[in-house]
């Protein structure tokens, strides 16, 4: 909670501002970033010493290597890191994606599920699910090709001489309005038992995540959250408007092309991996954005964010119930709501405005 | 106020379109007496309205007990999400503004798989409708005061960021209910799909006298929702005292959308559309927007839930995936077509 605490620092001036990157530095975001970086490592461990066999804190990093008692190491490196890692890996690729495409659209309420991807995902799943063809197929296979589908059906369909931020957002709607109706429909026809895993599936879940998960969805956040950090000076020219960023020199049908193909992407493999935690991608770039005290989500930050929110929830929910592993979901979805409101409340009290 | 002269065509051509739209509404109303499983003869209809005594009982049960309380369960339902959208796009000059957002949905959700959680399968639909009602007040009020809280008051903004933080806070102790009770789950995938038919003719008696107070409230804000469009400080120095216009639209927002979504389940497309394509009827003033939307929302309800029960007879499919699925279409070609952003 150092993270929390240390927003009430007050600003300092910030006169001098190298530049890194072709962005200015800013002395606060990288506080924020280290300090955040440090709570998501803290957490990250905690995660792989506690269950129902407790490693000692101090004997968790060494295992990391396979150094240490042949038990710890395969607890630690066999049966829980995979699940942590998945966990760091969809928290990061959510809120990376969330951030690029607030700021593309320029509007905080945006989210991946605007744009098609999880509408998309979803139904796929739920339709391999219910009408049975989900277990040939996988699970993962289905939710990155419904989630590509249907951001690229979004993207076409919004398509007219160029594309605008706007316009993309209502496609989406438009988009997950007959996706979600599909769901909706293949639900009610749905045996109980269907019902119930695909309910399961689309709360957004990291129970049982093995090595197979980690593999895809590493290397794509490999490429692709790099990718999101160079493009940033594009995008942070989009947010001023398309006409001034073609007045900055900025190509912007390119530009707005190339983050949106990198948002959806990231999105995508991480639903594939966890189902769509949903409200990650929401609230971890408003959070990061409150916190850092930018006027845009900053990609790095909210990825950190991301990353401390989703590792932090799936601790708790491993937890919280002494019999049940709750979906890591459920958890995501109370602390980022409460997470939220609190800093709607501070920033409502500072008269700084929402 | 002075005499600037109005622009003359729109008016005209909402005069006109007023009856129009009346008449529509009239027709589909009769067409959704007539279809369904079983189809009955409008001359049986009539007779069954007027004479009830004469009719086959048969046929006097499924107009007055099947029938009937459906389609009013629709025009209630699609005049209420219509009244709530136009007033919450108004209200927060945001064209996407949406009943949805307010915490309504979430609220009515979570109420529902928690009574059905705690009371088991004796809860009746129809209670369920009241703690649905319940619910949705909640989440609504509580929204409003998050999205309130501190200095400055409610922004839209901030009322938006706190209708999100409530529906997934709600909605993640739905997901959690509903993993946990299969009949809740049973419960919740029929009810969020969205149908016209689990309200009965009392219930419908109960909810009327509230909606139509909130849709007289509504409407009474029209003309200052006129002058909060050129702006918040423009239409205090117009004389209009904002605040309360905020409260009486977030008023009748909250009783509107709240009893649609306690009546019908969430259904989306209604309360963010139909204002719209009002307004590209009427042009921009508030009075002939929910005029319109008033006839208009619950004419593509109606509409929606008869195709429902026509194409997939002798079953039927929910009136809530009907208009998201066609809605869908519409909505892009709509965005393709024209700037939703022109208000």
């Amino acid at each position: 909670m150092s993270t929390v605490t240390a927003t009430a620092v007050e600003d300092r001036p910030r006169t001098l501002r190298p530049a890194v990157l072709g962005l200015p530095l800013r002395p606060r975001l990288v506080v924020m970033c280290v300090g955040t970086a440090l709570a998501a490592f803290g957490v990250f461990c905690l995660g792989l010493a506690l269950g129902d066999y407790p490693v000692p804190l101090v004997d968790v990093v060494p295992a990391l290597w396979r150094s240490g008692a042949r038990g710890t190491v395969f607890v630690v490196h066999e049966v829980r890191l995979p699940r942590a890692l998945t966990g760091v890996l969809v928290g990061a690729a959510f809120a990376a994606s969330g951030a690029v495409l607030q700021a593309i659209t320029r509007n905080a309420l945006a989210s991946p599920d605007m744009v098609g991807i999880n509408a998309g995902a979803t139904t796929a799943v739920v339709a391999g699910i219910v009408l049975g063809f989900g277990d040939t197929l996988g699970t993962p296979t289905l939710g990155l090709a419904g989630g590509l589908l249907g951001a690229l059906a979004v993207y076409l369909l919004a398509w007219r001489r160029g594309s605008t931020g706007f316009r993309i957002v209502l496609v989406g709607i438009g988009v997950s309005w007959m996706c979600t109706s599909a769901t909706d429909y293949l639900l009610t026809r749905a045996k109980m038992h269907q019902a119930q895993e695909a309910v399961g599936w689309l709360v957004g879940n990291l129970n049982g995540r093995g090595w197979e998960a980690v593999r895809p969805l590493g290397v794509a956040v490999a490429v692709l959250l790099p990718a999101a950090l160079l493009l940033a000076g594009w995008n942070r020219n989009l947010q001023l408007g398309d006409d001034v960023a073609r007045g900055l020199g900025t190509p912007v049908q390119l530009a707005r092309g190339l983050l949106l193909l990198v948002s959806v992407a990231l999105v995508s493999f991480a639903t594939a991996a966890a189902g769509p935690v949903l409200f990650v991608s929401l609230a971890a770039p408003q959070i990061a954005q409150r916190l850092a005290r930018l006027s845009a989500p900053p990609v790095l930050l909210s990825a950190l964010t991301g990353v401390l929110l989703v590792s932090g929830s799936d601790l708790l929910a491993r937890h919280l119930l002494p019999d049940t592993d709750l979906p890591v979901g459920v958890v995501t979805g109370a602390i980022g709501a409460g997470f939220l409101l609190r800093l709607l409340v501070r920033s409502n009290r500072a008269g700084s405005g929402g | 106020m002075t005499p600037a002269p109005p622009p003359p065509a729109p008016l005209r051509r909402a005069i006109a379109y007023l009856p129009a739209a009346a008449l529509l509404l009239a027709v589909l109303c009769l067409l959704s007496l007539t279809f369904g499983s079983r189809a009955v003869p409008i001359g049986q209809v009539a007779e069954a309205l007027f004479d009830r005594a004469r009719v086959d009982p048969q046929i006097e049960a499924i107009v007055w007990h099947v029938r009937l309380p459906r389609t009013a369960t629709g025009l209630l339902v699609g005049a209420a999400l219509g009244l709530a959208g136009a007033l919450m796009q108004g209200l927060t000059r945001n064209p996407l503004a949406d009943p949805g957002l307010l915490g309504v949905s979430a609220g009515a959700s979570f109420a529902i798989v928690l009574a059905v959680a705690a009371f088991g399968a004796s809860t009746a639909p129809t209670n369920l409708i009241w703690y649905a009602f319940a619910g949705a007040l909640a989440g609504a009020v509580s929204v409003h005061l998050l999205g309130g809280l501190g200095r400055g008051g409610a922004t839209p903004v901030k009322t938006a960021l706190a209708g999100i933080a409530v529906t997934f806070l709600l909605g993640s102790f739905t997901s959690a209910l509903v993993l946990q009770n299969p009949l809740a789950l049973d419960r919740f995938r029929f009810w969020a799909a969205g149908s016209l038919t689990s309200a009965d003719a009392g219930t419908l008696w109960q909810v009327t006298p509230l909606l139509a107070a909130a849709a007289v409230l509504a409407l009474a804000t029209a003309p200052a929702l006129n002058s909060l469009a050129l702006g918040e400080d423009v239409a205090a120095a117009l004389g209009r005292r904002v605040g309360l216009i905020r409260l009486r639209a977030t008023l009748a927002i909250t009783v509107l959308a709240g009893t649609a979504v306690a009546l019908a389940g969430p259904i989306v497309f209604i309360g963010l559309v139909t204002p719209h394509l009002a307004r590209m009827v009427t042009g921009p003033d508030h009075r002939r927007i929910l005029a319109l939307t008033l006839l208009g929302a619950p004419s593509l309800l109606i509409a929606a839930d008869v195709l429902g029960r026509v194409v997939a007879r002798p079953e039927e499919i929910q009136a809530g995936i009907v208009v998201a699925f066609l809605g869908g279409p519409f909505f892009i070609a709509l965005a393709r077509r024209r700037r939703l952003a022109e208000m």
